[in-house]
C-alpha cells in the first residue's frame, strides 16, 4: 500500500497538524511515512499545504506531480490541486467558502462540511479531525486505534485530555462524508 | 525496539548532536535551518547532557566558536544555509588549515546571493572542491533521508576525529523540513577529559609538565614547510579517499541507464526509476553518499554497463562534472536540474532522460 | 686594597632582583628592538606563572605583530583568524568553565575586523580576558592606517595624515566596550617605563584572578608604540606616544568594579 496525499487550505486550519496526525498514526501502524510541508513567507500570508505519503515500502521521492487524494479546504486549493489529482483518484473538500466546486469528471469527489460541523460541534479546533475523519472514512489506510495513538503521539502530554473530543470528531467526520460523483 | 519519533531533518539533526554527545553547538538563525538551533534551545541540552548552545553574533563568529571549541578536542558542531556558509568560509578554512575535527551543516536553499529560501543543491562545488582559500578538503556527506540526517551527525563526527578533518553534511531545504520517521540511538555519554587527552593528545587542554605545550595554527612563514604541511593534507585526503567512499545503488544491476544524484534529487529518482521501468526502461541510480570522497571507481566500472547517465541535481549542473570525469568520457553524460529552490518532479526527470540519453 | 669580586660572587640566589620568567620560551622575539609587546608578553606570562595556572591556560593569538606570540609564550594556544579571537575564547570558556582564557589582539585585529567579535563576547558577558596592544597602526602588514590612528597621523594607507574628513575618525572601542554591561574590568595601560609596567602588570593581574568571580570580561588596553611602522627611533617613539598618544587615550581605569575600587 502506498497512499500519496495532499492537504491543502488557510495557515490556521490544521492543514499540517492533521498530516502530522496521520503520519504518526502510520508509524504506530508500523509504516514508512514522509510529511512535507510547503514552507516559506507565504504560509504566513495565506495558505498552507502538505504532502503526505503512507507507505508499507521505502518512500521514494517526497515531492509527487500526481496525488491519490487531495483534501482540499479553500478556493486558492481547488484552483491549484484540483488537477493534480490522479486519474480515478479522490478529492475531498468543505464547501465552506467554496465559490467553484471541483469540475473534473475522472475523479472520486466527496464532500465533507467540517466547518460547520465544527460550529455545531461549538469547537472550531475539531475542524481537521472532522476533516481526517471523513477521509479515513474513504480511505482507511490507517486503523482507528492507530489513530488515536497517533493523536496522542503528536500532542504534548497537557493536551492530551483534548484526546476523546478529537476521537468524536473523527467519528462525526466519517458519518457526514458524502459521495458527490463516482467514476 | 528503538523508539520511533516523527521529525523534521532539522530537529533530527539537533536530537542526533545530543544524542551523540556533541559538547557544543554555535548557530545562528536562517531559514531553511533554524529548527536545529530552536529545538536545541527548547531541549535545553545543558540539562540533559552538560551540551553548551549558544546563539553566535553572526555566522562567522559561531564558526570561529567552532574552531575554538574543536582546538581543545571537544566535539562541537555549527549548522546554517548557504549564504550562512559563504559566510563560514573563512573559518572552514582555517578549521582544515589547523586540522581540526568538527561538524557543519549545510541545509541548502538557492542562490546565488540571498536567492531563495527553498530547496537547492547548487553548493556542490563550494563543499567539495574547497569553498575558502587554499587546498582543502571536506569530509562531505549527503543524506537523502530524515533518518541519515540523525545518523549522519554521529557518523560525521567519527569520521572528522579519525582524519581530524572537519566534516560536512550537504543536505537541502527539502530534508530540513519534511518529517519522517526516525530510529532514535542510544544517549553517547559525552567525553571526559581524561579520554579527550587520550584521544586528542593534540588538543589545548592546558599544557601540563609531561608534555611540550600544544598550539593550534594554520600559519607558517616558512613556505618549505608549508609546501611539506600541505604534502600531508593531500596524502590524508588520498587515504580519504581509498577508505571510506560510500554510495546506494538502486536496481543497477540490470540496468542499461543510470541516474547519478544525491539528496533530494536521489529521492525523486527512484520514483522516476519506478514510472521509467514501468515503461519497460532499465534504468537504475547511483546514490553518492559521500560527495568527498566521490565514488569514482564504481562510477567507472558502471560506465562498461550503461549506454549513458543522466545526472540530476537542483543546481544548473555541478555534480555532472565529477560523473564525467569519474567515466573517463566513455559514454554520453547529461545534466538534468531546476534551479532557484524549484524540485523536479519524477515525471520530468523520465522526460529529461529519455529526451537526452535513450 | 679590597678583594676582587668575580662573577661566581654576584650571580647568587639572594642577590637575584629579576629574572626571566621560565614561560617565557627562551628564543629570540620576532618584534622590533623597542616594541611594546616584549614587555606585554612577559606581564601575561609572568601573572600566569604568578598564579601557577600554567596548566589551566589557554591562550589564543591574533592577526598581526603577535600573530606569533605562541611562539614565545610557553602555554596552550590558538591562534585565531583576524578579529576572531573573542569568538574562539567565548567557546573555549564555555566548554572549559574551569580554565582562565585570554586573547592577545591588537587595534586592527580588535578594534576594526573583530569588531562585532569583540562587542558581542564583551556584551555576553564572557568570563574571559582581553589584553589589547594598541599602538595606531597595522604593524605586521606594515604600517597602514589603523582603527586607531591619531587624526592627522601619518601611515601608508594615510601618506598625508589622516583625515577625519574622508577616512573617519580613531575609534576608542576601549571607552565603548566600557559602556557594556558584560565587561567586569576596563582599564587602559602602558609599559614605556617601569612605573607603567610596574601599574600594567597590576592590572593583568587583576584581570586574571577575575576570572574566577565569573563576572564578565576583564578588558587590559596597552597603549604601545610602534617606532617602525611610525618610522622613528625606539626613544623618540616613546616620546611621541606620550605627547600624542596618551592625549587622545589617557591612561587609566574606566570601570573598575565597586567591591575592588
Amino acid at each position: 500500500m502506498t497512499e500519496e496525499l495532499i492537504i491543502a487550505g488557510f495557515g490556521g486550519q490544521g492543514v499540517l497538524s492533521m498530516g502530522k496526525i496521520l503520519c504518526y498514526s502510520g508509524i504506530v501502524q508500523g509504516q514508512e511515512v514522509t510529511w512535507m510541508p510547503s514552507y516559506g513567507p507565504e504560509m504566513r500570508g495565506g495558505t498552507a499545504n502538505v504532502t503526505v505519503i503512507l507507505s508499507d515500502e521505502r518512500i521514494s521521492s517526497p515531492i509527487v506531480g500526481e496525488f491519490d487524494t487531495a483534501i482540499i479546504l479553500n478556493q486558492q486549493s481547488m484552483d491549484k490541486f484540483e488537477k493534480t489529482v490522479k486519474k480515478g483518484g479522490t478529492l475531498i473538500y468543505d464547501s465552506n467558502g467554496i465559490t467553484r466546486h471541483p469540475e473534473r469528471k475522472d475523479i472520486n469527489i466527496y464532500l465533507v462540511d467540517a466547518a460547520e460541523e465544527a460550529s455545531k460541534m461549538d469547537s472550531a479546533k475539531t475542524f481537521n479531525m472532522i476533516v481526517l475523519g471523513g477521509y479515513l472514512k474513504i480511505k482507511p489506510v490507517v486503523k482507528m486505534e492507530n489513530v488515536v495513538a497517533g493523536i496522542k503521539k503528536s500532542l504534548p502530554e497537557r493536551y492530551h485530555h483534548l484526546v476523546p473530543m478529537n476521537e468524536k470528531a473523527i467519528v462525526r467526520g466519517a458519518e457526514i462524508i458524502k459521495q458527490i460523483q463516482k467514476v | 525496539m528503538k523508539e520511533l519519533r516523527l521529525m523534521k531533518g532539522n530537529e533530527a539533526i539537533a536530537e542526533a548532536a545530543i544524542r551523540a554527545g556533541v559538547d557544543g553547538y554555535f548557530g545562528y538563525p536562517i531559514t531553511p535551518q533554524s529548527e536545529v538551533l530552536e529545538y536545541l534551545m527548547s531541549e535545553q541540552p545543558e540539562k540533559r547532557t552538560g551540551m553548551v548552545v549558544l546563539q553566535a553574533e553572526s555566522e562567522v563568529a559561531a564558526i570561529n566558536m567552532v574552531y575554538g571549541g574543536a582546538a581543545t578536542g571537544k566535539k562541537v558542531m555549527t549548522s546554517s544555509s548557504s549564504p550562512g556558509i559563504s559566510l563560514k568560509q573563512e573559518g572552514i578554512t582555517y578549521i582544515a588549515g589547523a586540522e581540526l575535527p568538527c561538524l557543519i551543516v549545510n541545509v541548502v536553499r538557492g542562490g546565488p546571493g540571498l536567492g531563495t529560501i527553498q530547496p537547492a543543491q547548487s553548493d556542490y562545488f563550494q563543499s567539495v572542491k574547497g569553498g575558502g582559500h587554499g587546498d582543502y578538503k571536506l569530509i562531505v556527506l549527503a543524506p537523502s533521508s530524515v533518518q541519515e540526517m540523525y545518523d549522519f551527525v554521529d557518523l560525521a563526527f567519527t569520521l572528522a576525529f579519525k582524519y581530524r578533518n572537519p566534516a560536512l553534511i550537504l543536505s537541502d531545504g527539502a530534508i530540513g523540513q519534511m518529517m519522517e520517521k526516525v530510529e532514535i540511538s542510544d544517549q553517547k555519554p559525552r567525553w571526559t577529559n581524561e579520554e579527550i587527552i587520550k584521544m586528542s593528545p593534540w588538543a589545548t587542554t592546558g599544557k601540563t609538565p609531561d608534555r611540550p605545550h600544544n598550539i593550534i595554527t594554520s600559519l607558517d612563514l616558512d613556505p618549505s614547510k608549508q609546501e611539506k604541511f600541505n604534502h600531508k593534507l593531500q596524502a590524508k585526503y588520498k587515504e580519504i579517499e581509498k577508505n571510506e567512499v560510500r554510495f546506494e545503488e538502486i536496481q543497477t544491476k540490470d540496468a542499461e541507464y543510470l541516474f547519478v544524484a544525491y539528496g533530494t534529487s536521489s529521492r525523486i529518482c527512484q520514483k522516476s526509476i519506478q514510472m521509467a521501468r514501468a515503461k519497460g526502461i532499465k534504468v537504475g541510480l547511483l546514490r553518492p553518499i559521500t560527495l568527498f570522497p566521490f565514488p569514482s571507481k564504481r562510477l567507472f566500472e558502471l560506465s562498461k554497463q550503461v549506454k549513458g547517465i543522466l545526472t540530476v541535481e537542483m543546481s544548473a549542473g555541478q555534480m555532472v562534472e565529477d560523473v564525467k570525469l569519474a567515466v573517463k568520457c566513455s559514454i554520453p553524460v547529461e545534466h538534468y536540474g531546476r534551479m532557484g529552490g524549484i524540485i523536479p518532479s519524477p515525471a520530468e526527470v523520465l522526460t529529461a532522460l529519455e529526451q537526452k540519453i535513450l | 686594597m679590597a678583594e676582587k669580586i668575580t662573577t661566581n660572587d654576584i650571580v647568587k640566589e639572594e642577590n637575584l632582583v629579576f629574572r626571566k620568567t621560565p614561560l617565557f620560551i627562551d628564543k629570540p622575539l620576532s618584534y622590533c628592538p623597542g616594541c611594546g609587546h616584549g614587555v606585554a608578553h612577559r606581564l601575561v606570562l609572568e601573572t600566569i606563572e604568578e598564579m601557577g595556572i600554567q596548566s589551566e591556560t589557554i591562550g589564543v593569538a591574533p592577526v598581526g605583530c603577535s600573530v606569533l606570540a605562541y611562539e614565545f609564550m610557553d602555554i596552550d594556544m590558538q591562534q585565531a583568524a583576524h578579529g576572531r579571537a573573542p569568538a574562539l575564547a567565548t567557546a573555549i570558556k564555555r566548554l572549559h568553565p574551569e580554565k582562565f582564557v585570554f586573547t592577545y589582539q591588537g587595534d586592527g585585529d580588535l578594534a576594526a575586523i573583530g569588531t562585532a567579535e569583540t562587542i558581542h563576547a564583551c556584551n555576553r558577558g564572557e568570563n574571559i580576558t582581553i589584553i589589547f596592544i594598541n599602538n595606531g597602526i597595522y604593524g605586521m602588514t606594515g604600517g597602514q592606517m589603523a582603527p586607531t590612528t591619531l587624526p592627522g597621523m601619518k601611515s601608508s594607507t594615510s601618506p598625508y595624515g589622516r583625515d577625519i574628513k574622508t577616512m573617519g575618525n580613531p575609534l576608542k572601542i576601549t571607552e565603548l566596550v566600557a559602556q557594556l554591561p558584560g565587561t567586569y574590568y576596563v582599564t587602559r595601560q602602558a609599559v614605556h617605563t617601569p612605573g607603567a609596567v610596574r601599574k600594567a602588570k597590576k592590572a593583568i593581574r587583576m584581570a586574571f584572578e577575575n576570572q574566577k568571580l565569573n563576572k564578565g570580561v576583564s578588558f587590559v588596553e596597552i597603549v604601545s608604540n610602534c617606532n617602525s611602522g611610525w618610522k622613528m627611533e625606539p626613544v623618540q617613539a616613546n616620546e611621541w606616544m606620550v605627547e600624542n598618544m596618551f592625549p587622545f587615550f589617557p591612561l587609566g581605569d574606566i570601570k573598575v568594579p565597586a567591591e575592588q575600587k
